[in-house]
């Protein structure tokens, strides 16, 4: 369940009172879109949400059952666990701006 | 011929388990290959997907996987609850897994590329879960309305078909009809083995469901609509016109129930597993002799099934009582069971779907439809005909002898059914009424009888307080008559033999008398001639003596004269000559 691969955990550090973003990649095996979705997210977090991400990759061929629980079709799908509500976007994350609108950052980040 | 038989080894069906779609489908859906079924809304799709993964988990040890894409797992429960099953207890002991996907598009956002792995990995591991041999998506289509490429779809869709097969599990994939394709999003691109539409029609507002096998590839099928049924056991399928005319028959004889119409079919009664059809008018006695059938098949300890369009069980009970057949008592024994509804209910093809799934539950070797003519309310009269047929097939196929009714209507011909079933029909009794001075009997005669001796004798039927009875009606001076008429006729000639009789008993002694007068008239004669036989005698006598007398007389006189003796020898020499 946790994220692979590790050291990509980065926790929110520098301001308390922010909410920390917790948001979760479901892949399935090191697919060419799997690895596509991961670069493109971190790069959008790193850029947008700096020290308050915390991103976990689920990989759904070593944890197949846990596709069920964020009701996960298709591949690769990120989360937004926090902050609520749950949202979801799926694809490889190649159109930044679309991955911003559908993650609600540009309204934080301003 | 060698490819053909090959492919006959490698097409295995698996079985569904439901009623009359095995033989549709000659064995069941294909076996690990996915089957599209698909139907307008609430044509019963999931209901039928649902039976398919039941049965398989229950009777032919192969669990299965419910994929839906549209009800929550409560709603599902629910209507395997409404079928009799009860999901979560098949779930905890392993036979069935489920999955509810849900898709809201409100909630997705699509950036760049992305595939469906992740429901196959789902329903990979539901498979693994349980080892399922079965799996049911309903309705994959769901997936067009929640995600937005539709190229990334079809080309996954393409995959999860391929993928399934390649899992070996035999399929069921719902989806709804569109407006000129079999499904909305077409489906049937995908899934080439096995294609069924189920249907869900109204015509003059009476509803049927009906499903067809659109393509089976492989492997013949029935390509005709069936009718089909849910209720709480489940879809009953009638693949009714899948039966031919080459069912055995039997040379046992059952008895009609009264002794007298026994008589009259060859002294048997009729053949078992034949058709009886009994016509007649408005209240000729046909319920009463459906009813004596009934209770003479009981009697047998034979099992009967009562179809009653007209009268409801406890008002035909009530009837029968009154001509002492007592109904309520093999009904009691489980027997005789009724079934009574109106024909307008439903459709002429579910009525023969509710005989059917009847007849197999109740497995009756009697079959009793009172009357058939009123199914005719219900549909069109050739499609009454088609229905009865089908029936009448079915029926004999099982060897059961089977039992109808028909009205007809006053003014038409009584020899003509308005179903124009004759021809299926092996024994044909007729009942008509009689209308004679002032008085309204009925009238029974048997119009045809299959393979035996039978009566040409038009009989008055009678019912009376002990059932039916059949007497000769008086046929004499070429007039029928019946009832009190018939009881005067008989009373009339009677007395008229008696008068014969006696006439000529009194011509006889006459004849004696006579014969005694001509007696004593010939004695008489007799006597008469005797006598004057006898004075004939005594005047010849005289005559002689006279002669003689006369003679001497003469010679007397001759001497007397003297003239000589030479004039009397003259006289005497003459005399002697002629003498002499």
């Amino acid at each position: 369940m946790e994220a692979v691969p590790p050291g990509e955990r980065k926790q929110a550090k520098t301001d308390s009172t922010e909410k920390t973003w917790n948001l979760r990649l479901y892949v399935a095996g090191q697919t060419p879109k799997s690895i596509a979705a991961f670069s493109n997210l971190k790069k959008i977090c790193e850029e947008h949400l700096a020290g308050k991400y915390r991103i976990e990759v689920v990989d759904l061929l070593k944890n197949p059952q846990l596709a069920k629980g964020d009701q996960i079709v298709a591949i690769p799908t990120l989360v937004r666990k926090l902050p609520e509500p749950l949202k979801k976007i799926i694809g490889d994350l190649a159109n930044t701006e679309r991955v911003l609108v559908g993650l609600d950052i540009r309204s934080i980040s301003g | 011929m060698v490819k053909a038989r090959r492919d006959i080894d490698v097409l295995k069906k698996s079985p569904t388990g439901i009623k009359g779609l095995d033989e549709i489908t000659k064995g069941g859906l294909p076996k690990g290959r996915p089957t599209l079924l698909c139907g307008c809304a609430g044509s019963g799709k999931t209901l039928l997907a649902m039976e398919f993964l039941m049965r398989g988990a229950m009777d032919y040890e192969e669990p299965g996987v419910f994929m839906t894409f549209e009800e929550t797992p409560e709603d599902l429960a629910k209507n395997f609850a409404s079928l009799g099953f009860d999901l979560h207890g098949m779930t905890s002991r392993g036979l069935i897994a489920t999955d509810y996907v849900r898709i809201e598009r409100s909630e997705v956002e699509e950036t760049g590329e992305y595939d469906l792995e992740g429901l196959f990995i789902r329903l990979g591991d539901a498979i693994d879960s349980i080892g399922a041999k079965r799996v049911v998506l309903d309705t994959i289509e769901a997936l067009f309305a929640g995600l937005s490429n539709a190229t990334i779809l079809r080309a996954e869709l393409r995959r999860l078909f391929h993928w399934m097969k390649e899992r070996g599990v035999t399929a069921i994939v719902t989806g709804e009809s569109g407006d000129k394709t079999l499904t909305r999003y077409g489906l049937e691109e995908y899934v080439a083995d096995c294609v069924i539409l189920l249907d869900f029609r109204i015509e003059e507002q009476i509803s049927t469901r009906r499903l067809r096998i659109v393509k089976y590839r492989g492997s013949s099928h029935g390509a005709d609509e069936y009718p089909f049924l849910i209720d709480e056991s489940g879809i009953s399928i009638l693949p009714i016109t899948s039966l031919g005319l080459d069912y055995p028959v039997s040379m046992e004889r059952i008895s009609t129930g009264v002794s007298k119409l026994d008589v009259m079919l060859d002294g048997k009664g009729f053949y078992r597993g034949s058709t009886v059809l009994v016509s007649g008018t408005a209240g000729t006695g046909k319920t009463s002799m459906s009813a004596t059938f009934a209770a003479a098949a009981c009697l047998r300890g034979e099992r009967c099934l009562y179809f009653a369009f007209e009268e409801s069980p406890s008002q035909i009970i009530r009837n029968m009582s009154s001509i002492g057949i007592d109904l309520a008592r093999w009904v009691n024994k489980g027997f005789l069971k009724f079934h009574s509804t109106r024909p307008t209910l439903y459709g002429l093809e579910m009525h023969l779907v509710t005989f059917h799934k009847l007849i197999e539950d109740f497995n009756p070797q009697v079959f009793i439809v009172d009357p058939i003519s009123n199914l005719s309310a219900a549909g069109k009269a050739s499609e009454v005909k088609s229905i009865l047929t089908r029936l009448i097939d079915y029926l004999k196929m099982k060897k059961i002898s089977t039992f109808l009714t028909n009205l007809t209507h006053t003014g038409s011909s009584l020899e003509r059914t308005s179903e124009e079933i004759s021809s299926l029909i092996d024994t044909w009794l007729l009942l008509r009424d009689i209308e004679l001075n002032g008085e309204r009997n009925r009238g029974f005669y048997i119009l045809k009888s299959r393979g035996m001796a039978h009566s040409n004798q038009i009989q008055e039927f009678l019912l009376t307080n002990q059932g039916i009875d059949l007497i000769d009606i008086y046929t004499g001076t070429g007039d029928v008559l019946t009832g009190s008429a018939r009881i005067v006729q008989e009373a009339e000639e009677e007395a008229s033999e008696h008068a014969r009789r006696s006439e000529v008993d009194r011509r006889l002694r006459e004849q004696e008398r006579k014969m005694k007068a001509m007696d004593a008239k010939i004695a008489a004669l007799r006597i008469e001639f005797d006598m004057e036989s006898e004075e004939m005698n005594l005047m010849k006598e005289e005559e002689r003596k006279r002669q003689s007398v006369l003679a001497e007389d003469r010679l007397k006189m001759a001497d007397l004269r003297k003239g000589g003796p030479s004039a009397l020898r003259r006289i005497a020499r003459k005399r002697g000559g002629k003498g002499a």
